[in-house]
């Protein structure tokens, strides 16, 4: 079980390649099936017209944006696990996603632009987060329960907001009332953002994995053991609500990515964050992909908003890692 | 020359006022036995020498600097403790809670080495669970998860030990075990503070003592001026009886009858 050394390329090599696969299926499943032979063409610039504004203007952009939205969620999740010293910590059950989401709402119902609008997102996650450890910690320490109650409440405020403010807004803005509650990557047109943001956090994660696996055995552990605890803390909560931020304003509130995950590569991999937060990334990323085909193929041709696949696979994982931690 | 030194420090306990100032000065090869009653403070005099509370007043130095100006990683490479109660909320083996002790040696882009693992691994053999070593420290015994702790401080391998309750969960055997590798440490020029609630290990083991009183007066000293009946009984508000034997005094509570 122990990883030595740079044993940690080989299992990120198999969740590189199978995010490749799912990747090519999202690519090829929809109202019209393309087959690899298709695919290779239009890659080559040589397919049929239809095929080609098929794979170039909806699939690719849809597909690389639930890749990113995926793999967002996953790290966001990961890391808030860490910092909360609690596999149930998630972006979307502790209320952050419901804040991005207001921040968002309030800025484009104020008619702003996008970047203000993503700021607005990021703003509003990052003072849920706030409200909700503030809150939960109160006298003492974070104890699951009263974590998970305060987020849980938190979030169900968030999602009351929502609908006040869908409500009092233009009768024709009413269908994206899913989107925000929800989440859905029907509208996901712009990939290349959030994706350039996966990476760079990968990037800056990378040195600071082993200060995370001791940080994960307790705050006065990792000090004791050279950890700078706070402005680590700080960083994390900052990084974990800039990420759901991103994820949020790209395909609005999706749940238990980021809790979904992190937990099943702990099983397949251990806990060693040098390997789970990149792994997080690629297969948050392929978990998303997958789900978002599923949804849009399963009672085709009308759409599943992604949000509904994931809650049921998230919502089994959630009661079941409840139910052993007590 | 001190190691580890206090100047007029008064630790932080909460809703108690005063207390003595202590100005203790720990040389390399001495062995500190921390007593007290529970609720003296010893658990937060030890957090406070290792710079993870702030005290009320006074400071602590590491080798003439104070803490304070230090970064937690340079006071990491030279202090170790073992703490009272840990914390696995994620599930790691034991070989792999061991190697954390070497985390303050590392850069952060450098992985462990296999100089890195083989301390490791050496410390779990020295605590007598090297069979432990793929074991997740969630399955182990109360005894097994004090001594994976003790040997994550053996693989910091520090200076100075800061030990809450060494003896924590331990049988006898491995109670002795653990006490002859602190006398070890100490012998090969280590400095050694315990918190213990056992005055015969104390006596046996330790050669300085610092006595914690409930109202945060303190006295410290060499063993033979303190473990003594007349100044034990009113520490603890408990009448003992003493027995020698192999040259060390042995005290035993004498159960009073309203």
């Amino acid at each position: 079980m122990s990883q030595r050394g740079g044993r940690s390329s080989m299992p990120l090599g198999l969740l590189a390649l199978a995010a490749f696969i799912a990747l090519l299926l999202a690519l090829s499943v929809g109202s019209a099936s393309l087959s690899i032979a298709q695919l290779w063409a239009v890659a080559q610039g040589q397919g049929e017209l239809l095929a080609s504004t098929l794979v170039w203007e909806l699939r690719l952009p849809r597909a690389l944006s639930a890749f990113a939205v995926g793999g967002l969620l996953a790290v966001a999740g990961a890391l808030m696990q860490v910092l909360l010293r609690n596999p149930l910590a998630d972006p979307y059950v502790l209320g952050l996603s419901g804040g991005a989401s207001i921040g968002a709402l309030a800025a484009m119902l104020a008619g702003l632009g996008s970047l203000l609008v993503s700021s607005a997102a990021f703003a509003g996650a990052l003072f849920s987060t706030l409200l909700v450890f503030g809150l939960a910690h109160g006298r003492g320490g974070w104890t699951p329960a009263r974590l998970l109650l305060t987020g849980v409440v938190v979030a169900s405020g968030w999602g009351a907001v929502i609908t006040l403010m869908l409500a009092m807004s233009p009768a024709e803005r009413l269908p994206g009332m899913l989107y925000w509650l929800m989440g859905d990557l029907s509208y996901a047109r712009a990939p290349w953002p959030p994706l350039f943001l996966l990476l760079a956090v990968s990037l800056v994660l990378m040195p600071l994995g082993r200060s995370l696996n001791v940080l994960a055995r307790g705050a006065p552990q990792a000090a004791a053991l050279g950890v700078n605890v706070r402005p680590l803390e700080w960083g994390i909560y900052i990084l974990a609500s800039l990420l759901t931020a991103a994820a949020v304003t790209t395909a609005g509130s999706i749940g238990f990515v980021g809790l979904v995950v992190p937990h099943m590569l702990r099983l397949l991999l251990g806990n060693d964050q040098r390997l789970i937060l990149p792994a997080c990334a690629l297969a948050g990323g392929t978990l998303l992909v997958l789900a978002d085909t599923l949804a849009r193929t399963m009672i085709a041709p009308e759409q599943l908003p992604v949000g509904v696949i994931t809650a049921l696979l998230g919502v089994p994982t959630f009661l079941f890692l409840l139910h052993r931690s007590r | 020359m001190s190691i580890l030194s206090t100047q007029q420090l008064v630790v932080d306990v909460p809703n108690r006022p005063g207390g003595t100032p202590l100005n203790l000065a720990i040389q390399p090869g001495q062995v500190w036995g921390v007593l007290g009653p529970n609720g003296a403070g010893k658990t937060t005099l030890l957090h406070t020498l290792a710079g993870l509370r702030a005290p009320r007043s006074g400071s602590v130095h590491l080798n003439k600097t104070p803490l304070v100006s230090l970064r937690r990683r340079q006071i990491a490479q030279i202090l170790g403790i073992v703490f009272q109660e840990r914390m696995d909320s994620f599930p790691a083996t034991v070989l792999e809670t061991a190697l954390i002790g070497r985390h303050p040696f590392l850069s952060a882009w450098q992985r462990e080495s296999s100089a890195d693992y083989a301390l490791a691994e050496q410390a779990l053999a020295r605590l007598d669970i090297a069979s432990l070593n793929e074991r997740l420290v969630s399955t182990l015994s109360g005894g097994e998860r004090q001594r994976v702790a003790l040997a994550t401080v053996l693989t910091q391998a520090p200076a100075i030990w800061l030990v809450d309750e060494p003896t924590n969960h331990l049988d006898l055997r491995h109670q002795s075990a653990v006490m002859a590798l602190m006398a070890e440490q100490a012998a090969s020029g280590r400095s050694v503070v315990m918190c213990l609630h056992d005055l015969n290990l104390a006596a046996r083991w330790c050669d300085q003592i610092l006595l914690l009183y409930p109202n945060g007066e303190a006295r410290w000293g060499p063993r033979s001026e303190l473990l003594v009946t007349d100044v034990l009984e009113p520490l603890y508000n408990q009448r003992l009886a003493v027995a020698e034997i192999d040259g060390a005094p042995v005290f035993v509570p004498v159960h009073q009858r309203a």
